[in-house]
């Protein structure tokens, strides 16, 4: 069968400008491979993204995008998506984006189930601002802003925190294994409500622990290890083995994922009547609006 | 002269249902055909503290909710001690006997005291104490001769057809305070002949909101703030069934932010908030000055700085709203003087904001915001320009969002648009959107690039100066002294003027429907002949006062800052009028 949109056809002209090595091609490619999978038309999608490294993402990619400031992409791509829940909205960002300075907002944006795909670039570091420790830096790791002592603080666990919070879709995939992550991403984009994809993805530049092989002498598959997804319990027992119970064993792949919860775009009332974008301007019956202030 | 208006006022603690009883005696005046006007003074408490609202109606135009009462009404001991020196020679107050007691001593001349049981009269009717002020509230109409059956239709307003029994009741309560009075000597005998033509009564919010879903707003994002919250609530109720999503949202970063989403996406958006909230939005409104989105930001000032005094009004948040964000960006601010202005110019503001695709702000304030005011009816008639679209022309090919035009303005795509896919960007970039911030900053070619992109977007400032109100000149243009201000100190400089007309004292007022982009040439035409100036303003520092300096170089001879949270009187204004032409 020929497929109407080429891999090709997803690429923008811009190259990345991200060092050799850094994770975040992998997850480019990834997120590529699953719209091209999923044959998206360009046009109706909208890739919103914070600031830092990994979230200059939208400009590599020929799709809408809108490269917002800094921990601020989700309220942004929320507006999008209520403003006209026909397009498909993907949110990429950084962990220092996400869990740092935006935490706020991915908690408001989970429990209220959007359908909107989360994917964060984790490399457990400050890249752009050239190496300050994350929210998601191990305990102990010495980082330009962390010199003397290492960091004293404990991680945020994106994935327990995304679990209560009422995400329904919650993944964990990693740049070492692009076709992995482009099926939970795949999967992600197909999942009707919030999906959170942490991807893993190494900074080659200012993360020397948590480096590809870091990765790769711990990690394994929640799928092949019996893990069933539907269990939410059983996903908050997977969820807490990193970095909680300690640092040997690190699983991938979907934690959770439930159909069951309405998205906010099939309840909101507002939406009864189809995309915003698309209604009429202005008011029918202006009189009877009036006759309550008379 | 025969009186032409009446002021009333009532003040107990909150929780007393103060507020529910004006708005019912706001209604019952607007439904009688007079100009009203009202202003309450709250606090931030949900139960006791010391509150009052006045309500004044006039058979011609009010201007401002007036001075002293003609009748006071007083729930407590508290309201008696504040508001009973107050009241107007021949008025009267209304006080319940059982608990509150005058002391005569302070009083006008020929000011009547009514005492009333009023708390036994509802009991005798009902065990909800809380109809005490309606057996208060009836007692006034009749002391202002007002009919009787504006009472009945302001409470089958607020209780509706559902509770038909608690409307009986509450018109019983109030013909038992009429008929009290009726044995106390009877009316005040104004003799003001009540046109009973019902007149519009709304607040500013209100205004705003109807403003904006006339212009065809599909979307408001908020975090709840005094005195902002009301066009939340409004809009919660109002605005879905005209297909806007209206989002309470986690806190102001969110809300704006959400509003640029929207805007970007194709909508009309909007957010609104106080000073607090305003700051919150700082950085994320400046992201839609970078990416050409369309929004509009209403701002209603309260007193400050930090939480400041949430329920009382200033005007000290234009700095804000000229300042917010980092670097330079084209903004509107537009400030309407009353309701009437609320509608237009936030109507306007969509249209501008969507021309220029930038940021507008609306700045109101509390005292604007809050109170009512009669007007005349709304034309939702409004015209509606979307501005330029990529769709209407621009080649598929070479499209590029941010291409380099004379006005400022590019041609716009917004999502679903098949072929003119783009990236906005908050980092500095070029005419296809690609990144001058990341490896090209400081390359000799980029440096000129980066010049001719902030110059593109600041261009915008010519177009939105000249699609902005210009400021206007009113009254005499003789006259002695001219007022300057901005905002809702409109009705009482207005007033003020009219007042010392009286006294041989020609007065004339320079108001800015729009404070940025400053209209300096027409500025700078009007100044040339005011002999000597007063400006008015609702903060310390003048901060309007210094932007007219800086923009003009002019500065006005004297100034009258107010910063205590209560709204400018006439009289405020007068006495400072008569200060400076002494
Ligand atoms: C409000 C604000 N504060 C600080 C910055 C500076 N800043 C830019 S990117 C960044 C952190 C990026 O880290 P992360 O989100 O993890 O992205 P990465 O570069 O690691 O991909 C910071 C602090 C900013 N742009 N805006
Ligand atoms: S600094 Fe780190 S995160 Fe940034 S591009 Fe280089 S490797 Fe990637
Ligand atoms: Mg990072």
């Amino acid at each position: 069968m020929k497929l109407e949109f080429e891999m090709d056809t997803y690429k923008s002209e811009i190259k990345p400008t991200w060092c050799p090595g850094c994770g975040d091609f992998a997850v480019l490619r990834a997120l590529q491979m699953a719209i091209h999978t999923l044959q998206l038309e360009p046009w109706n999608v909208v890739i919103v993204s914070g600031i830092g490294c990994s979230s200059n993402l939208p400009h590599f990619l020929s799709t809408y995008g809108f490269h917002a400031i800094h921990g601020r992409a989700l309220p942004v791509a929320e507006g999008v998506k209520l403003a006209n829940p026909d397009l498909q909205v993907i949110v990429t960002g950084g962990d220092g984006d996400g869990y740092g300075i935006g935490v706020g907002h991915f908690i408001h944006a989970m429990r209220r189930n959007f359908d909107i795909t989360y994917l964060v670039m984790n490399n457990q570091i400050y890249g752009l601002t050239t190496g300050q420790a994350s929210p998601t830096s191990e305990k102990g790791m010495k980082t330009k802003s962390t010199p003397i002592e290492g960091v004293i603080e404990n991680p945020v666990d994106p994935i327990s925190l995304a679990l209560a919070s009422g995400a329904t879709y919650v993944a964990r995939a990693f740049s070492g294994d692009v076709k992995g992550m482009a099926e939970l991403v795949k999967n992600g984009i197909d999942h009707h409500g919030f999906s959170l994809i942490d991807c893993m993805s190494p900074c080659v530049t200012y993360n020397k622990v948590n480096t590809y092989d870091f990765f790769r002498e711990r990690v394994y598959d929640l799928q092949k290890d019996g893990h069933d997804p539907s269990d939410m319990k059983a996903a908050f027992a997977k969820a807490i083995e990193w970095p909680f119970v300690g640092r040997d064993r690190i699983p991938l792949g979907l934690f959770y994922r439930t159909e069951k919860v309405p998205t906010y775009e099939d309840l909101e009332p507002a939406l009864k009547k189809g995309s915003p974008v698309r209604q009429p301007l202005g008011v029918e019956d202006p009189d009877e609006l009036l006759s309550e202030f008379l | 002269m025969a009186k032409r208006d009446l002021v009333f006022r009532i003040g107990g603690a909150a929780g007393d249902g103060v507020s529910s009883t004006a708005e019912s005696f706001a209604k019952i005046s607007a439904r009688s055909g007079l100009h009203t006007w009202t202003y309450s003074s709250y606090q931030s408490v949900i139960r006791g503290g010391h509150v009052w609202t006045q309500i004044r109606g006039g058979l011609d135009p009010v201007l401002s909710h007036g001075v002293d009462p003609d009748v006071v009404v007083c729930l407590n001991q508290q309201t008696m001690d504040v508001h009973q020196g107050q009241v107007s020679e021949g008025g009267a107050i209304v006080y319940d006997t059982d608990g509150t007691k005058p002391d005569p001593t302070k009083l006008r001349e020929k000011v009547r005291l009514l005492g009333i049981p009023l708390r036994k009269k509802a009991q005798s009717l009902s065990p909800n104490a809380l109809m005490r002020n309606t057996v208060a509230l009836g007692a006034a109409v009749r002391l202002f001769d007002l009919d009787f059956r504006h009472v009945e239709s302001a409470f089958k307003d607020i209780w509706g057809d559902k509770k038909p029994e608690i409307v009986q009741q509450n018109i019983q309560a109030a013909k038992l305070g009429g008929d009290a009075v009726g044995e106390m000597g009877g009316s005040l005998n104004f003799g003001l002949a009540y046109p009973n033509e019902p007149k519009y009564l709304m607040t500013g919010n209100e205004a705003i909101c109807l403003g904006a879903l006339a212009a065809g707003v599909k979307f408001l994002a908020q975090y709840p703030m005094t005195p902002a919250s009301s066009i939340l609530h409004w809009m919660a109720s109002h605005g879905p069934p005209h297909g806007v999503v209206v989002k309470q949202v986690e806190d102001e970063l969110a809300a704006m932010n959400m509003a640029v989403g929207a805007g970007f996406a194709g909508v009309r958006s909007m957010t609104a908030t106080s000073g607090g909230g305003f700051s919150l939005m700082v950085e994320a409104i400046g992201q839609a000055g970078m990416t050409e989105t369309p929004l509009v930001a209403i701002l209603v000032q309260r007193s400050g700085p930090s939480t400041g005094l949430p329920t009382k009004t200033e005007q000290g948040d234009l700095n804000l709203a000229l300042g917010a964000g980092q670097g330079d960006w084209p903004r509107a601010i537009l400030a309407p003087r009353n309701p009437e202005e609320c509608f237009r110019l936030t109507a306007q503001a969509f249209n501008l904001a969507e021309i220029y695709q930038t940021p507008i702000i609306v700045i109101s304030d509390l005292y604007l915001g809050e109170g009512y005011r009669t007007v005349e009816k709304p034309d939702f008639n409004v015209p509606i320009v979307r501005g330029m679209s990529a769709a209407n022309g621009a080649e598929v090919k070479d499209f590029k969002r941010y291409r380099l035009t004379e006005s400022g303005v590019s041609p716009r795509a917004i999502p679903g648009m098949k072929g003119y896919q783009f990236v906005a960007a908050t980092d500095e970039h070029m005419e296809n959107s690609e990144l001058i911030s990341d490896v090209l900053a400081g390359i000799p070619e980029y440096v000129t690039e980066r010049n001719r992109m902030h110059e593109k977007r600041m261009r915008k400032l010519d177009g939105l100066r000249k699609d902005t109100p210009p400021p206007e000149l009113w009254g005499p243009e003789d006259a002695d002294l001219t007022l300057i201000h901005w905002g809702s100190t409109w009705g009482a400089a207005h007033e003020a003027i009219q007042n010392v007309e009286g006294r041989g004292i020609r007065v004339n007022s320079l108001e800015f429907p729009t404070l940025f982009p400053f209209h300096t040439d027409a500025t700078l035409a009007l100044l040339k002949d005011v002999k000597q100036s007063l400006a008015i303003e609702g903060n310390y520092t003048g901060q309007f006062t210094r932007l007219l300096r800086s923009e003009t170089g002019y500065k006005p001879d004297h100034f009258f800052g107010k910063y205590d949270g209560e709204p400018f009187t006439w009289r405020d204004i007068a006495d400072k009028i008569l200060e400076a032409v002494a």
